[in-house]
């Protein structure tokens, strides 16, 4: 018997016997039924590395495909027009104007639905009739509508970005492309981090939706405890604390990050 | 002079607004390998629009280009590999402001030549040796002086050993304390012998640098001639009036 247990024993009576309790063996009761017994402490750590995996992943995602987006979105893409007689790339031509089109598209979307609709369209709808991981079904639903925004984020710091930058680049040889890769989204990330942090904050956060399709994610694992203990307060509390938890350590993290790429300005 | 030509432009034009105004209307010229061609003219006559047109940042509206004997107006020709032989200098120098003066200077050299990083840092540094800047190497831009960073965009530019260099009037963003300084490396590449084209509302390095001045007005060629020529006997009324006004 663990010191716990000794501990929780004679609360124990008192409850059975409907004896007052003090405020702090109330709160041993609290912490006794939603953490200790049953190690369920390990159930809130089990659905917190869920949730930190879906958010790292989405995250990805969501930053690849939403750069990739921004970048669909600018006009000296949208306007692009080959002007050779080359069929090869004049079918290249229209490949991209449809995408480019298809970006706009795909961006009013996912931000006009809401993000439980679009995960249950893809769990029950995409992958309705194929075995496939819940993790995976949360990473790609939250990476899909995430992109949007980031999408959005990053083209506004493209656009911060002054023209000269990409006139400098092309006049020394560089493509359109390649411009855009090592030159503009460079700075263009650096004014977009706070909003980008913003981003991946809400991010972590709407993971919890997740929920609804049975993924124990850290929400899932609150809601279970809860359904065990009956305890309406506690586990959804920690839960929130271990949230809140993930995003100020992202939020310090991306802060040091801002600072390093400050230090090219002074 | 007889050397080779290096740029040949044929019934340059250039509108904006789909015609609706005319920023180039005709321009005719050619530049030979080791000559400086100072282009002058009352702003907003399209001397700029000609320069950036000669590296096809804006793009003609019609007429011919020929560099080094290729027409880089034709849309199969691939303008990227043309441009790392024409360096261009910008009056707002337009550094990357993410890297250093070293990585602004060697990351075309690396990324376009394949040239590998200790080479191009090798180069880079003799040339900020020139420039005497070579202790600035590690500084990021908004660390230096104005002159300072148009001393590095210049020799941004030479690291990829261009043909033909042209110049976006270099010393217009400056304050006056650092035109000289700009101005004497702009000079030292004249006397080794660089092809330039200098957009420039500067006189007297026109009429002390340039083997050439041509005067720009309303998008056309008023007059060229040697420095002598333009600056002391202009023949047309127009440049007598824009000398006028700026000597």
């Amino acid at each position: 018997m663990t010191v716990f247990e000794e501990w929780w024993l004679p609360i124990k009576a008192m409850v059975e016997n409907k004896e007052p309790l003090t405020i702090f063996q109330s709160f041993y009761k609290e912490i006794y039924m939603n953490v200790l017994q049953d190690d369920r402490w390990r159930m809130y750590l089990d659905g917190l590395w869920i949730t930190l995996k879906v958010s790292f992943f989405a995250i990805l995602v969501g930053t690849i495909l939403g750069t990739i987006l921004a970048v669909l979105r600018l006009p000296e893409v949208t306007e692009l027009r080959y002007k050779g007689k080359n069929p090869l790339r004049r079918a290249g031509d229209v490949v991209l104007r449809f995408l480019c089109w298809f970006a706009k598209f795909y961006i009013d979307l996912m931000r006009g639905t809401p993000l439980l609709l679009q995960v249950l369209i893809i769990y029950y709808g995409v992958f309705g009739q194929v075995r496939v991981d819940k993790l995976i079904v949360g990473v790609i639903a939250c990476g899909l509508n995430s992109s949007a925004y980031v999408a959005e984020i990053v083209r506004g710091g493209i656009m911060s970005v002054d023209r000269g930058q990409t006139e400098a680049g092309r006049s020394l040889g560089f493509s359109g492309p390649a411009t855009m890769l090592w030159i503009i989204l460079p700075q263009a990330a650096k004014s977009a981090l706070p909003s980008l942090c913003n981003e991946f904050i809400a991010l972590i956060k709407e993971t919890s939706i997740l929920s609804y399709i049975a993924l124990t994610e850290l929400t899932k694992a609150g809601d279970y405890i809860r359904s065990r203990t009956y305890s309406a307060f506690t586990p959804y509390i920690i839960s929130g604390i271990l949230y809140l938890l993930m995003t100020l350590i992202l939020t310090k993290l991306i802060g040091r990050l801002e600072r390093r790429l400050r230090n090219s300005e002074r | 002079m007889n050397a080779e030509i290096i740029l040949s432009v044929k019934d340059l034009e250039k509108h904006f607004n789909e015609g609706k105004l005319k920023a180039l209307q005709g321009i005719t010229t050619e530049i030979r390998r080791g000559e400086v061609v100072c282009v002058i003219g009352p702003s907003g006559s399209g001397k700029s629009t000609f320069l950036r047109c000669l590296n096809l940042l804006e793009e003609p509206t019609s007429g011919t280009i020929l560099f080094e004997g290729t027409d880089i107006t034709d849309p199969t020709v691939d303008i990227n590999l043309h441009r790392r032989k024409i360096g261009m200098v910008f009056q707002h120098f337009y550094l990357f402001p993410h890297m250093t003066v070293l990585r602004n200077m060697t990351i075309a050299p690396i990324k376009l030549l394949g040239k590998d990083k200790a080479t191009a840092e090798k180069e880079a540094m003799a040339l900020l040796q020139r420039v005497n800047l070579a202790d600035r190497a590690d500084a990021y831009p908004s660390q230096l002086s104005g002159g300072q960073k148009q001393r590095i965009a210049i020799v941004r530019a030479l690291c990829m050993s261009p043909d033909v260099m042209l110049f976006d009037e270099p010393t217009s963003a400056l304050d006056p304390e650092m035109v000289g300084e700009v101005l004497d490396v702009m000079k030292e590449l004249a006397r080794s012998g660089m092809t330039m084209v200098c957009v420039t509302h500067e006189m007297g390095f026109a009429r002390e640098v340039a083997d050439r001045v041509l005067f720009i007005d309303e998008g056309k060629i008023v007059e060229e001639g040697t420095p002598e020529a333009i600056f002391s006997h202009a023949q047309e009324q127009r440049t007598r009036d824009f000398l006028n006004k700026v000597l």
